[in-house]
């Protein structure tokens, strides 16, 4: 491939996150998009570990967390002292504390793989988030601890007051950050990290420690997720422990692995995903929690891969330009497809107003904007109609799309070569 | 010099003792094949020379420095490699990354994450050469797991003469191959290991005999002869122990 083709994929993405707020302009699509790109650094460094190394960790927001949380301090001091230190340069001191931590804490946890390195990463991050609980002059308590990132020392006349300035920091850091763990992955260190992953005992055989290996992703991966934290300190002036904790754990986790930990573009798609739902649902509704957990299980039992491995599975098809043969089976599978998320999303809602609201709110209430009481019978049947119907229907309607693919498959393989 | 030389090495699982003091020394360049009955501890022997398990006691020698006590990483960095008998491969990675992985070390990249490893000429050309060397070159893309048996093994054996080791350990490279196969693999394994110590566990006598300069008897964790193919042919012992059952 020419270097043109290869630099492309990157032009565009920067060019995305330099017009991306000019489609959206309004300011909560403004600090949602800032939410995405320190998500993608977050994310992406997660997959350090899991997609490259094959290390599951459910810790991961203690060097997010301890990352911003040192930033925040840093900026404070910086503002006391009256430092000629600019904002951009914030994150490098996120990130150092993430590397260090990472280095401490991965000294310890990356000897083994699999489960005992997982329990590891569990009860560290346990640790760390009590800790934080207890020592209050550092963490804030439950009040957190808030800066104002507009008083630190002008960079280039800009003040980063406007969530405008915060987002095109955060999105060059994001940039930067995504090439550099790009980059890591085709080095020597890259690629024995997949080695690793794949069979440990053999790459002892061939001169690499496994456990050094680990260690360096994990502190690699700490440095990353410690200049997520910190972007995220300086976005949001605040940090409290609930970064720090096992939510934030499992949502990285969950970015990870619903775009996909198989591949580089995985994780980038998951945070960006999952960070719009995060925000838009939260707003919708009180259940939002329960969504990503479905979304959660159903991603494990019906595409373990990620979303990421439907565009890999679709790039053949797509080359072979026979896409456009998938389409009519996909649109008749969407009807009983959209008719079942519907039910279900009716049942949540109304066992949400059921069991939580009713009793303060009473029991009416509307789901699509269409009112309905959530005591009487009927809503429930059309919902379990609505669901199990569509399930059925979906099930009829599935070997559309595989004849489908095996017509647009067996077409491609008449195509001269 | 010796290449690579045991005293009195023994090793126990709990109470059982697999390897019973076993004393060895293999010049430099010899190609050395240790045979013996299923379950005599060939494979257990090799784990010991290559730091898969620690010894019980005794002393392992590899061009005159003690290896006993390290880490199957720092034996393989002084010239030390081995395969293994159970086909010891990364599944998922294509033929090429399996190569490639294999050759960085000794390379001196180490644990480099700040140079790109596609430009790496020199990790490049000798990953090449060695797919070429064992008939792989036209399946570089392809994932190792999907090989074929054959050349599952003959990946394995690419592996383990990829870091370019002084010393060479292969454990029953041929095991399971047909006769087709095997009279390829024998060709495989002379050529990759020309110059080069060699010590080989083997069942099928025909290439025992014809590859190896000396050969080994390993019986319930002890050697009962060590001589060279002709005249282990002749000895009773080995006979008795060994062939005999063989034959029957
Ligand atoms: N890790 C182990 N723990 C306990 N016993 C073992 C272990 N490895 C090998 N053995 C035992 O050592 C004996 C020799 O095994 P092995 O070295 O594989 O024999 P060979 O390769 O000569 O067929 C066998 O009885 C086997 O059960
Ligand atoms: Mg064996």
């Amino acid at each position: 491939m020419n270097v043109l083709g290869k630099l492309a994929p990157w032009i565009l993405f920067a060019i995305l996150l330099a017009v991306a707020p000019f489609i959206f302009t309004s300011g909560t699509s403004r600090t949602m998009l800032s939410i995405m790109a320190l998500s993608i650094i977050f994310a992406l460094s997660y997959n350090m570990l899991l997609g490259q190394t094959g290390l599951l960790s459910f810790g991961h927001a203690v060097y997010y967390g301890l990352g911003g949380f040192v930033a925040i301090h840093a900026m404070n001091a910086v503002i006391r002292n009256k430092y000629a230190i600019p904002l951009p340069v914030i994150p490098l001191v996120g990130g150092a504390a993430g590397l260090f931590f990472g280095i401490v804490f991965g000294s310890v946890s990356t000897r083994r793989a699999g489960t005992v390195f997982s329990m590891i990463s569990l009860g560290l991050g346990e640790l760390v988030a009590s800790s934080a609980l207890i020592l209050r002059t550092f963490f804030g308590g439950e009040e957190g601890i808030t800066t104002n990132r507009s008083r630190l020392a002008p960079f280039f006349g800009y003040k980063f007051g406007p969530q405008i300035e915060v987002y095109y920091l955060i999105a060059c850091w994001c940039f930067v950050c995504i090439l550099l763990m790009y980059a890591i992955t085709r080095t020597p260190f890259g690629r024995m990290c997949n080695a690793v992953r794949e069979n440990p005992e053999r790459a002892e055989f061939v001169g690499y420690s496994a456990r050094m290996v680990r260690f360096i992703a994990f502190s690699l991966s700490g440095l990353f997720a410690g200049i997520a934290g910190s972007l995220a300190a300086l976005n949001f002036e605040i940090m409290n422990t609930q970064s720090i904790g096992a939510v934030q754990s499992g949502l990285v986790l969950l970015m990870t692995f619903v775009g996909g930990a198989a591949s580089f573009i995985g994780p980038i798609i998951g945070a960006v995903l999952i960070t719009y739902l995060q925000v838009t649902l939260s707003d919708v509704t009180g259940a939002w929690q329960l969504y990503f957990g479905l979304l959660f299980i159903v991603m494990v039992m019906y595409s373990p891969g990620g979303i990421a491995v439907w565009l890999a599975l679709h790039e053949p098809i797509y080359r072979g330009g026979q896409l456009g043969r998938l389409m009519p089976a996909y649109a008749i599978n969407a009807i009983p497809l959209i008719v079942m998320i519907a039910g279900g999303i009716l049942l949540i809602e109304l066992a949400d107003w059921a069991l939580v609201k009713a009793e303060t709110e009473g029991p009416e209430t509307s789901v699509f904007h269409i009112p309905m009481n959530s005591n009487s019978f009927v809503p429930w049947i059309v919902a379990i109609v609505l669901f199990v119907g569509g399930a059925l229907a979906l099930k009829r309607t599935w070997p559309l799309v595989q004849d489908a693919w095996g017509a647009a498959l067996a077409r491609i393989r008449e195509q001269p070569a | 010099m010796t290449a690579l030389s045991l005293q009195n090495v023994t090793k126990s699982f709990g109470q059982m003792e697999i390897i019973r003091g076993v004393t060895l020394d293999v010049p430099q360049g010899e190609r050395h094949a240790v045979i013996g009955p299923n379950g005599a501890g060939k494979s257990t022997l090799f784990n010991l020379i290559s730091g898969r398990f620690p010894i019980s006691a005794g002393s392992i020698r590899l061009e005159d420095q003690e290896i006993s006590g390290l880490r199957p990483y720092e034996i393989n960095r002084r010239g030390l490699s081995r395969s293994f008998q159970v086909t010891n491969i990364f599944p998922r990675l294509s033929v090429y990354e399996n190569i490639r992985c294999a050759v960085l070390w000794s390379l001196g990249y180490k644990y480099s994450f700040w140079r790109g490893v596609n430009g790496l000429a020199d990790a490049r050309e000798r990953s090449e050469d060695i797919m070429e060397r064992i008939g792989l070159a036209a399946r570089r893309r392809d994932q190792a797991g999907v090989l074929t048996y054959a050349e599952q093994r003959a990946l394995e054996i690419g592996i383990t003469i990829a870091g370019g080791a002084r010393v060479i350990l292969l454990d029953e490279p041929m095991a399971g191959m047909s006769r087709s196969e095997t009279e390829h693999a024998v060709a495989l394994v002379r050529k990759v290991t020309e110059g080069k110590t060699l010590l080989m566990v083997e069942h099928d006598m025909g290439v025992v005999f014809g590859l190896a300069d000396r050969i080994s008897v390993l019986v319930y964790g002890k050697i009962i002869a060590s001589d060279t193919p002709q005249r282990i042919r002749e000895n009773a012992a080995v006979k008795e122990a060994y062939l005999g059952e063989e034959a029957h």
